[in-house]
């Protein structure tokens, strides 16, 4: 079960993010977690949004180098460990992980978090298979 | 001084008169050895016989670089190749460089033609010479060489790269002349100064070229080192550096017209333009064995003085170059097309993005960089598949004209456009 992420090439420029906020206002779109990994000269801005496929379309037409992405989103147990136990699981079957954030943690004891993987498939295999849960798009929206 | 004072204070009727005889005899062994010049000719229903004097020139066709590259790579040499002792290349604007080949007659003529230029700057047996231009398929080492070895000078074949070494040489040998570009010279003046080791130099002449430079460049050159500074010109299709130089009067380049006949025409019309007017330079050499060329299209632009100069020489002057009638880059002496960039590109991804490249002068060099616009084909939700992007267009660059060039990714439609046709580079040198 793989989810999409929005991922966004913008240049280190003053109020860009900014914009790019503003573009998936203007589309109605909810952001419920984003990444921003820098380098010197540029960004890549990574959300998980109620509707990915809207932002997408929303922000090429404003002009942003935007496209989507699959990704796993993954529902485990907030507890100390957890995320440790699941990592060694995916690093035995050497896959190596590409990236990775945060996105909810839930009053009823369960975190959320979005993970990219060089296989993604094999990850969502041996996630599984650890125990956790891996989320659509819409149940991500319903938690 | 002047090297060959015959050749170069002749009357201008003289002279005319050589230039006449050589064509003539030029344009008879062309049309029968090479058969893309006999079929231009035949063509337009000219014979050799035509051809008998300066005045029939223009009845000539051109030679551009797209011939060169059409007969890659020695479709165009008037000899058999067993008679070719070497062969230099520049690059090409499709990724074919233009071959030039060189008769035992053509490397001796060309040594001459660039002991001429030197001695104009004065240059004798007596100076020890550094040679710092690129060594290898470009001409400006080689020749440069050759040239000051014939004048009988100590000549160091430094090469490029080492800039520390060069100033240790140039201190420890007490070197006297220099021939490299003049951004580069430039930069080794400011390192001297940066060392405080302007006093610890004997040098006194320096013979710059293989990339545009102003006069006020040149005049700091002079003043920072204490230096005659010389302009010399030339192109690797016609010979390499030695086709001009100016003297110590410095009011044009002296053109070694009893090899190669100068004229300037209109490149929208490319009628031949009034004397004195500024146009295209087109070269016809009379001389050469390997690669004759015949009204060869040079795409720089000048204009010609034929009156006879101070310096006691009476050879024609160009003035220094006005720019280009097409859009070829000079970059560290390198030249470059955008298309050659365009097609790096394309190697890339097979993908054609929009691209811009920035070309500017830091410290003296000349740098390069590149934008190119991110779009959809060219993305990576990851920084290392994007930093793989830039070093992947990078060494496709470097590969394609042998520069190394910043590669730097952009949003898409940030880079401008122009109407219809787009714009591709920005050159911040001010050089003219
Ligand atoms: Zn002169």
């Amino acid at each position: 079960m793989k989810a999409k992420q929005v991922s966004v090439f913008i240049e280190n420029r003053e109020g860009r993010l900014e914009e790019v906020l503003s573009a998936i206002k203007a589309a109605g779109v909810n952001i419920l977690s984003l990444s921003l990994a820098d380098t010197r000269e540029y960004g890549l801005l990574r959300l998980i949004v109620s509707d990915p496929a809207k932002a997408d379309k929303a922000l090429k037409e404003g002009g942003f180098s935007s496209m989507l992405t699959d990704v796993l989103v993954v529902r485990l147990n907030n507890e100390v460990g957890s995320l440790q136990d699941l990592l060694c699981a995916v690093a035995k079957e050497k896959i190596n992980l590409e990236y990775m954030y945060g996105l909810t943690i839930e009053k009823a004891g369960k975190a959320s978090l979005v993970i990219k993987a060089s296989d993604l498939d094999k990850a969502a295999v041996v996630l599984k298979k650890a125990g956790a849960e891996l989320l659509s798009n819409e149940e991500i929206v319903s938690l | 001084m002047i090297w060959n004072e015959k050749m170069e204070t002749m009357s201008r009727e003289e002279m005319r008169a050589l230039q006449s005889e050589r064509l003539v005899a030029t344009v008879k062994r062309v049309y029968e050895k090479v058969p893309a010049y006999r079929a231009k000719m035949d063509e337009i229903g000219l014979k050799p016989e035509d051809i008998k004097g300066v005045e029939d020139l223009p009845k000539l066709p051109f030679t551009t670089k797209a011939d060169l590259r059409d007969n890659y790579p020695f479709g165009l040499f008037a000899v058999p190749q067993d008679e070719i002792t070497r062969v230099h290349a520049s690059s090409g604007t499709t990724g074919k460089p233009t071959v030039v080949g060189y008769t035992e007659n053509d490397i001796k003529m060309w040594s001459e033609c660039v002991a001429r230029c030197m001695t104009m700057a004065g240059v004798t047996k007596k100076d020890i010479v550094q040679v710092a231009y690129g060594y290898g398929l470009f001409t400006g080492g080689l020749g440069a060489h050759y040239g000051a070895e014939y004048i009988g000078a100590t000549t160091v074949p430094m090469g490029t790269g080492n800039t520390q070494k060069l100033i240790t040489l140039m201190k420890d040998f007490g070197a006297t002349a220099i021939a490299c570009t003049p951004s580069y010279l430039l930069h080794i003046a400011e390192v001297l100064k940066e060392n405080g080791d302007l006093d610890k130099i004997k040098l006194r002449a320096a013979v710059c070229g293989a990339e545009p430079w102003t006069e006020d460049m040149r005049l700091r050159i002079e003043e920072i080192l204490g230096v005659s500074a010389h302009d010399i010109y030339g192109l690797s299709e016609v010979m390499g550096p030695g086709v001009a130089c100016d003297c110590k009067y410095h009011k044009g380049l002296h053109v070694c017209e009893d090899h190669f006949i100068p004229e300037i025409i209109s490149p929208t019309t490319l009628e031949p333009v009034k004397e004195g007017e500024t146009g295209e330079l087109v070269f016809t050499t009379i001389t050469k064995e390997g690669l004759p060329l015949i009204r060869y299209r040079t795409r720089d632009l000048t204009s010609i003085n034929y009156e006879p100069c101070e310096c006691g020489r009476t050879t024609c002057r160009i003035s220094r170059f006005k720019g280009r009638s097409d859009d070829m880059l000079i970059i560290r002496g390198v030249n470059v097309f955008p298309s050659q960039v365009e097609e790096a590109l394309l190697r890339v991804d097979g993908v054609s993005p929009h691209y811009m490249i920035v070309v500017d002068r830091v410290n003296n060099l000349d740098t390069m960089e590149i934008m190119v616009e991110v779009d959809e084909k060219f993305f990576s939700d990851e920084i290392k598949g994007l930093e793989a992007l830039s070093v992947k267009i990078g060494k496709a660059v470097q590969q394609m004209i042998g520069l190394n060039a910043k590669i730097k990714l952009v949003e898409p439609r940030t880079i401008e456009r122009s109407m219809g046709k787009s714009v591709h580079v920005q050159d911040k040198r001010k050089l003219v």
